[in-house]
């Protein structure tokens, strides 16, 4: 059977999941215990990318280059990579990143600005990274608009194309569907980022593999925003189990969620009203702590603050709106 | 009354909004529109009257009528028409980011810059728009830090702005420094594509050294009043907000609708600041003083 991917994530988009404060010692530890487990990519930035430490995103308790040259002599066997979103990070933020010796790079956009990235994917093909486009929201368009963006990654070389459903508002025959209209229309392989705001992180990640996808994105104890991201100990058991190839010793992997990552948490990954919320209107899972802040701040219930974002079609990035509804609602009360 | 008449290189869409926002100014009269090839915008604005050209800047250079000329083109085109401008003696108000003269955003440092200026760089839609609030903060609680979060609906949002969303990020973070005040600065663009499409948004957030409340919304609202003047779109969505030493302001533009739809309150910004600017500059021209 086919060989499958682990892309694990668990110190970038984990890392909204523990308010970007990441250390030197716990990301030492995560990326080589993830390393000898046989996990062949190790993501590490802020959670909104290189650059993302901000107002807007929350600030990085330590810079993510430090973290990256804590990490980079633990990681043996694996590509250590980052993810970088064009608009909120720049060439030159690549550039000064590249000193950390990098392997890899994951370009992400909104799923219908894929245009954006060109110049930024041409920079890290250049100068050879193995590198990625991302698209972002994935549920807000159609297959069909959806191949014709994934094209423009596709045309410039990218080593492959990854969906992302960052709002885990998918069901299973969605996924499959754009999985499949995107295996059979790009030369490039495919891969799939779950959330798990509905309950479908596991389900959604198998139905992708089903569908042809090459590469799953997976963090230890599902760790992530929102609700979390699929649970990468389970999916390499799961994976295993149905005969699939990872390369991947479950064991170890266990033993990191379970030795390393699980005492750093700071809450337990569970789908509560407010990540069910993020599901089922469609919002940026990396929305969910903002809005508790915004909430406490404004004296209204989260829940409606995520919904209302949700029927404003924000997307990705725009966690200034959070601010922006949450005082428009207050004045109305 | 007199009037001082001005050229336009590059018909594209802002180069004809700026043709239509001329058309109601006081000071500036539009007299030639000029393009390197034959266009809609160049056949749009031979309609309306004005005098057309495909020789680009050339046609303006050598007209000794026009005294200030708007470079709607791009960067590499303004490098190497800004030579033969200076040499002509036009004044130019450059929409493009080759920043061969000085930032200019007019409520805040127009003046400053004084009479000797003959290239003016309009910075980018989201500078006009955060600029002035930066400074107004940091002219009463001296700013430390500026971070701002530009969000433009992707219908306005051209093949220039995508191919090199970079040149946005970078020259409106060092404006937010060079004209705002700010210490450091980040600066963030988000392109949403909604339907009906989002009016431009633009936060601000400024870390604050000396955080007077009173004061701070006394500057800001008086800075409002100075970029409505000649912005009528812009309002805040959100006033300050204060959380420790972090000020808040949300500020909206929708566009005029000379000739691009208010959505497009990105490039409505960038031209009314442009406009505002000409219209100044051409009233001390006219009164003898320039």
């Amino acid at each position: 059977m086919a060989k499958i991917n682990i892309y694990d994530t668990t110190m970038r988009d984990g890392s909204h999941a523990v308010s970007h404060s990441y250390t030197e010692e716990q990301v030492r530890a995560i990326a080589g215990g993830l390393d000898e487990a046989g996990v062949g990519f190790i993501e590490l930035t802020h959670g909104d990318g290189l650059g993302g430490s901000s107002y807007n995103y929350g600030f990085s308790k330590v810079n993510e280059l430090d973290l990256l040259r804590a990490a980079r002599p633990v990681v043996k066997n694996a590509k250590l990579g980052i993810l970088m979103i064009p608009g909120v990070g720049t060439i030159e933020d690549l550039e000064v990143c590249r000193e950390t010796e990098i392997d890899a790079v994951r370009l992400a956009t909104h799923c219908t600005e894929a245009d954006v990235a060109i110049q930024h994917i041409k920079y890290a093909k250049k100068n050879g990274l193995f590198t990625v486009g991302f698209l972002m929201m994935v549920h807000m368009i159609s297959a069909e608009e959806l191949l014709e963006q994934a094209k423009i990654f596709d045309d410039l070389g990218v080593d492959y194309v990854n969906l992302a459903d960052s709002s885990g508002h998918m069901l299973p025959h969605e996924v499959s569907e754009k999985v499949s209209t995107l295996v059979n229309g790009l030369s490039c392989p495919v891969g799939y980022h779950a959330h798990n705001n509905l309950a479908l992180a596991m389900g959604n990640s198998i139905a992708a593999v089903e569908a042809g996808a090459q590469y799953v994105d997976v963090t230890c104890r599902g760790l992530g925003a929102g609700a979390g991201n699929c649970q990468g100990e389970v999916l390499a058991s799961v994976l295993d189990m149905m005969g699939y190839e990872t390369g991947i010793d479950i064991y170890k992997l266990q033993d990191v969620a379970e030795e390393i990552v699980e005492p750093l948490m700071h809450r337990p990954q569970t789908i509560n009203t407010s990540s069910l919320m993020l599901g089922y209107a469609g919002v940026y899972s990396s929305f969910l702590l903002h809005a508790y802040k915004a909430a406490e701040r404004f004296d209204l219930p989260a829940r409606d603050i995520l919904f209302e974002l949700g029927k404003r079609k924000m997307v990705g990035g725009q966690e200034d709106m959070i601010v922006d509804v949450a005082y428009e609602m207050s004045q109305k009360r | 009354m007199e009037k001082v008449k001005v050229g336009i290189i590059g018909p594209g869409n802002i180069g004809t909004d700026l043709m239509f926002k001329i058309l109601k100014s006081k000071n500036l009269e539009m007299k030639t529109m000029t393009g390197i090839v034959e266009s809609e915008g160049l056949k749009r604005a031979k309609e309306m009257g004005f005098n057309v050209s495909t020789e680009g800047a050339k046609a303006v250079a050598e007209d000794p009528e026009i005294k200030i000329v708007f470079e709607a083109t791009s960067a590499p085109a303004h490098l190497a028409n800004a030579p033969i401008l200076k040499e002509a003696g036009k004044i130019c108000f450059d929409m493009t980011p080759a920043a061969v003269g000085p930032y200019v955003v007019p409520c805040v440092n127009l003046d400053e810059l004084g009479d000797d200026v003959d290239d003016y760089n309009m910075v980018t839609c989201g500078g006009q728009a955060t600029v002035p609030i930066v400074s107004a903060i940091n002219a009463v609680a001296d700013v430390e830090y500026a971070e701002i979060v530009a969000s433009i609906s992707s219908k306005s949002a051209g093949p220039g702005t995508r191919a090199n969303i970079d040149e946005f990020t970078q020259t409106t973070a060092h404006a937010l420094k060079v004209v705002g005040g700010a210490d450091t600065s980040k600066a963030i663009i988000i392109l949403n594509p909604a339907e009906p499409p989002v009016m431009m948004a633009n936060t601000i957030y400024c870390r604050v050294k000396n955080k007077d409340e009173e004061a701070i919304k006394k500057s800001v609202d008086e800075m409002v009043k100075k970029i409505q003047a000649y912005v009528p779109g812009y309002s805040l969505r959100v006033p300050p907000i204060f959380d420790d030493d972090r000020v808040t302001v949300i500020a909206q533009v929708i566009g005029a609708g000379d000739f691009l739809p208010e959505y497009s309150g990105n490039l409505d910004i960038i031209n009314c600041a442009a406009v505002g600017a000409a219209e100044i500059v051409a009233e001390r021209i006219l009164k003898g003083v320039r």
